[in-house]
């Protein structure tokens, strides 16, 4: 009885939920870095993805080793072979004592169009069999620029309970105080090697002073990779004007329904004057089985938010790449004069 | 005088005469995480190597993956399902990739090697043998490359030879990620892309500021001209193309407005999100 008083029985403690920190830190080995530029870089521009295996420590996530996934054919067949790849790429990868545990999964694009339904929905799925996991989105056409575009990514806690009840009407989304900044979190991300590869990799770095990524970065034209990204910004503009477009059209359905209600409402009132004068039992004031009762559904401001999303994602890479243009414009100049 | 009687100990060297190896850095980093994972009760991995012959003659090494085996004194065994099935599911996503060669860490080649190197010359057929020294036993990580040469006597095949080739082992991936990541044991936050600039810019100027002290060097006398360089330099500078000050100040200019034009824009476009973003949730229903 006496120890039982200071430490606390086995029943208690199981039953204390663990309290989750937040994710503060997604710490990449080198290995898993270069393993998804290659992947990535080789099929280009497809898109591609793969499975990132790691450990999940407090407050930070540690991915050690990841695999790619073959590109899926729309095949029933496939679907199961699919699935048979990765039991047996993780079943294989455990013989050699490879961390077994999937912690996210990570995906290449293309000028960072990435933010699309399809990856709310895989979130959700990951979510639900793992805690925490995360989403390590690549960028090839921007590194070839000289910036290593890696980004970590992670749904927020709120924008996940509001997917969860489906609903994207615009007072939920003011209850929770919810913008289209909310939806996606970013992660910083850190990177470990192991002291071997660090020794290794001291050892077989070039001596030249200029090293590759110094040619990418100096490179003056920076043009096809503006235009496209304007291009992509054009696109997306237009589909928010089309989102916004059906709000409108909401919004004046609404207003019309409303209007015919009040009207209905008034010759109702109308109606009851006349019977209470009659000495008639008056009718109800509302009458739910007449058509213009019936709500009319607010569309979702998903797709709205998503392209949002993806629009400052393009105004951030055009402000970025100009910004190094800059740089390279003032150098050249004063390379000239002098 | 009997010279037809003898009969000569042949290297033959003809075919592996222009074989050479190209290891990207993916490869060391795989063999080193192996090694670091590695069971207790192993001295050294063994894995396979995926990649590709190119039309030169060359082996590109660039994949790899481990396969468990027990080695004893006497013997050695490999786990050849385990070898095929990762062969299977890597080849599904890189058909491309197949077996070049096998490696193994540590610094000779052993009796047990050439068995091993006997099973996968029966899968391709002139494999590569990769030794990676993680013990860094010569005080530097060396990492070399074999083909097995057979050893004639005549018409009698007596024994097989390892023998080096060459091997590349620049690392342009590794480069272009940048070294300041992948050789220190923690990074703590990912330069930016402007960090990136300045970092480049910098070693732009170290190696312009070398150019002028080794120019000014020559012209006093101090260091012998070297007739190669100096027609290189002077080839440098005269790529750069030559416009009158006008005409580049106004290229120059161009390109500047440009991009401040797709500066305003962007912010033109982050202000109108800004906007109707308010205008969206705020409205009420009434």
């Amino acid at each position: 009885m006496a120890a039982s008083s200071t430490a606390r029985s086995f029943l208690q403690v199981a039953a204390t939920e663990e309290v989750v920190s937040p994710l503060r830190v997604v710490q990449i080995e080198g290995l898993v870095i270069l393993k998804i530029i290659k992947h990535c870089k080789e099929f280009s521009p497809a898109l591609v993805t793969g499975q990132l295996l790691g450990l999940d420590v407090g407050s930070v996530l540690e991915v050690t080793n990841c695999f790619p996934f073959p590109i899926r054919e729309e095949d029933e067949e496939i679907e199961a072979d699919g699935a048979n790849y990765q039991l047996e790429m993780m079943r294989c990868l455990r013989e050699v004592n490879v961390d077994n545990n999937t912690v996210g999964w990570y995906q290449s694009t293309i000028l960072g169009s990435y933010q699309t339904v399809e990856l709310i929905e895989t979130f959700m799925n990951y979510q639900e069999n793992i805690r925490r996991c995360v989403c390590i989105i690549y960028d090839p056409s921007r590194s070839n620029q000289g910036v290593l575009a890696l980004k970590a990514l992670k749904l927020s806690d709120s924008f996940m309970e509001l997917y969860r009840a489906n609903s994207f009407t615009g007072e939920k989304l003011r209850e929770k105080n919810l913008s289209w900044v909310d939806i996606f979190e970013e992660i910083p991300i850190k990177v470990s090697n192991s002291a071997l590869i660090s020794a290794f990799m001291t050892e077989l770095e070039s001596d030249t002073p200029v090293t590759q990524c110094d040619y990418d970065r100096l490179q003056l034209s920076s043009n096809p990779y503006m235009e496209r990204n304007m291009e992509f910004l054009i696109e997306c503009m237009d589909d928010l004007s089309m989102e916004q477009q059906k709000f409108q059209y909401h919004y004046r359905n609404l207003s019309r329904q409303q209007a015919q209600q009040q009207s209905w409402l008034q010759k109702r009132r109308a109606e009851n004057m006349a019977r209470k004068a009659a000495g008639e039992e008056p009718l109800p004031e509302e009458d739910p089985a007449n058509p213009i009762f019936k709500p009319i559904p607010e569309p979702s401001r998903l797709e709205s938010f998503l392209i949002t999303n993806q629009i400052s994602n393009y105004c951030n890479q055009i402000n970025g790449v100009a910004g190094q243009s800059f740089n390279r414009l003032y150098l050249m100049k004063a390379l000239h004069d002098n | 005088m009997e010279a037809g009687d003898r009969t000569v100990l042949q290297f033959s060297t003809q075919s592996t005469a222009n074989l050479s190896a190209k290891v990207h850095p993916l490869v060391v980093f795989n063999i080193c995480d192996c090694y670091v994972r590695r069971p207790d009760q192993a001295e050294r991995v063994i894995g396979t190597l995926l990649g590709s012959v190119l039309s030169d003659g060359t082996v590109d090494i660039r994949n790899s993956y481990a396969v468990p085996h027990t080695e004893s004194a006497e013997q050695v065994a490999l786990d050849i399902e385990y070898h095929h099935n990762m062969l299977v599911s890597h080849q599904k996503v890189n058909p491309k990739e197949v077996i070049v060669g096998w490696y193994s860490t540590g610094l000779g080649v052993t009796g047990g090697s050439a068995l091993i190197h006997d099973f996968y010359s029966r899968e391709v057929p002139n494999p590569v043998h990769l030794t990676v020294d993680t013990g860094f036993r010569n005080g530097e990580g060396t990492i070399k490359a074999y083909v097995s040469v057979n050893l004639a006597l005549g018409d009698r095949q007596l024994a097989a030879q390892f023998q080096e080739i060459p091997l590349d082992l620049r690392m342009v991936e590794a480069e272009r990620v940048g070294f300041d990541i992948l050789k220190t044991t923690s990074v703590d936050k990912m330069p930016t892309d402007l960090e990136g600039m300045e970092v480049t810019m910098q070693r732009l100027l170290a190696l312009i500021d070398d150019i002028y002290k080794y120019v000014d060097d020559v012209v006093e006398g101090r260091v012998a001209a070297d007739n190669s360089i100096g027609r290189f330099i002077s080839d440098t500078v005269a790529a750069l193309p030559k416009l009158s000050p006008p005409a580049f100040d106004k290229l120059v200019n161009d390109s500047l407005q440009d991009q401040l034009l797709l500066l305003y824009l962007s912010s033109i476009t982050r202000t109108q999100l800004g906007l109707a973003e308010k205008l969206n949730t705020a409205a009420q229903i009434l």
